[in-house]
């Protein structure tokens, strides 16, 4: 069990940002993020997008300023709960219960919910009996290569996981690398040694086809695939890997008795509190009269929940506001020299 | 102003007055269509305003960019009259245009 000032959910920019603004005034936060890396939709769906409207930053990417935030919020030494999702939630006295699919569980006052637009998933084949087969015969992520040793592989999807892993996996299975066109999307190099590896006979290339079905009981036999124009072909198989990129669900949060609208959770812009007592939301997720969907304004509701979080977590304290120009105070909290 | 036609899966229609410079996208979110998710707010990064477009107007729209070819990639169900309607700008030469929504966004 571990025990903060505030639990954030969400280490995107705005999570990030918002662990300094409650660093700065002395809170403690833990941090749980579904994804295996800090930096959210900016890590994930665009690292190296050159970003235009971040205050007096001109231009950055995605992965710079992501990378910047946490130089920022290094002097706090936070802890991130990587590739865990909260769970549950339930209110014990004046503190929530939180609990994660890992079964880690932390007890805080305040909840900072900055999950952009939910968590990432990955995205499923949509054909009947894919659910069946989920985690028998059809994998979304590779855990340990050797499973598929001298198996039948057919990998789905034209990106870097499709590409990356149909070149690993084809020095010792038989691949079959399926995809919607005849380019691929992932690195020019890796398409090259697909392409080359094809050629020696020791990858096969379906393009372009989707899937139509998958035939088997208990196993997987063989996956029919089909062209647009209808055309179809039976591939014998034992495994099916498809990368087809991470899709955002707001997932157990809808659970929480949290208004909702649409998938945004809407807040009191005096505070950015819920409608609970002691969860805010902030950033993409929130919405009132006015929302920008922008990291800017994400910022500065984390700065106004950070200060209400003082409140539930430090009830017999008064908050001042300070500057960190001059609070000599703050600057001590951030390790720095203060000039006289 | 165009008007355009938003077909849900479902066969329900609805037509709406959508000024120019706005997306298709942003059409149907403004005024609750339902089917368009619009996930990442229309910056091309999540495939979940995939809407197949009416066959006699595909060819009259501008090409795709390869991001957006990228990211249809990802979407429910692809065909050759997929397009992401955040990447359509509505301007005159749109009026009358027709979308259909897929089974689900993702």
């Amino acid at each position: 069990m571990i025990k903060t000032d505030v639990l954030v959910i969400g280490a995107g920019p705005v999570g990030l940002f918002t662990v300094h603004q409650l660093g700065i005034i002395g809170l403690k936060a833990e941090v749980v993020d579904n994804l295996d890396k800090v930096g959210g939709q900016c890590i994930e769906l665009y690292p190296d997008k050159p970003i235009y409207d971040i205050p007096a930053i001109p231009e950055c990417t995605g992965k710079s300023l992501t990378k910047n935030l946490l130089t920022q919020i290094k002097p706090f030494k936070t802890n991130f709960h990587l590739n865990e999702r909260v769970q549950e939630i339930s209110k014990e006295e004046n503190n929530w219960k939180i609990k994660t699919n890992k079964n880690k569980i932390f007890i805080a006052p305040n909840i900072i919910i900055a999950g952009g637009v939910g968590s990432f998933e990955p995205r499923k084949f949509s054909v009947k009996g894919a659910e069946t087969f989920e985690n028998k015969g059809i994998f979304y992520s590779v855990k340990d290569k050797n499973f598929f040793k001298s198996k039948k592989v057919c990998i789905f999807g034209g990106g870097d996981s499709a590409l990356d892993w149909a070149i690993e996996l084809s020095k010792f299975a038989e691949i079959t690398i399926v995809h919607r066109r005849n380019e691929f999307r992932g690195a020019e190099h890796s398409a090259e040694i697909a392409r080359k590896l094809e050629k020696e006979g020791k990858i096969k290339i379906k393009t372009p086809f989707q899937i139509q079905s998958i035939e088997g009981q208990d196993k997987i036999n063989s996956i029919i695939i089909k062209k647009e124009d209808g055309k179809a072909e039976e591939i014998k198989t034992d495994f099916v890997l498809g990368f087809f990129g991470l899709l955002m669900k707001l997932g157990p949060i809808v659970e929480w008795g949290l208004n909702l609208d649409k998938k945004t959770i809407p807040v009191d812009t005096e505070n950015f509190q819920t409608n609970k007592k002691g969860i805010f939301a902030i950033g993409d997720i929130c919405t009132y009269p006015g929302k920008l969907k922008l990291i800017l304004s994400g910022f500065h509701e984390g700065a106004l929940a950070a200060r209400a979080c003082f409140k539930l977590a430090r009830p017999n304290e008064k908050y001042r506001f300070e500057f960190t120009t001059t609070s000599k105070n703050i600057q001590d909290k951030l390790g720095v020299k203060t000039i006289d | 102003m165009a008007k355009i036609t938003y077909i849900e899966h479902n066969k329900k229609s609805h037509d709406i007055e959508v000024s120019n410079g706005l997306t298709v996208m942003e059409g149907a979110v403004q005024n609750n269509i339902p089917d368009i998710d619009a996930d990442c707010g229309g910056s091309c990064a999540c495939a979940t305003c995939h809407v197949y477009v009416d066959e006699k107007w595909f060819d009259k729209l501008p090409n795709k960019e390869s991001a957006e070819e990228d990211m249809l990639d990802m979407a429910y169900e692809p065909n050759k009259f997929s397009r992401l309607s955040c990447q359509l700008t509505v301007s005159d030469a749109l009026d009358g245009l027709v979308v259909k929504m897929p089974l689900k966004q993702g």
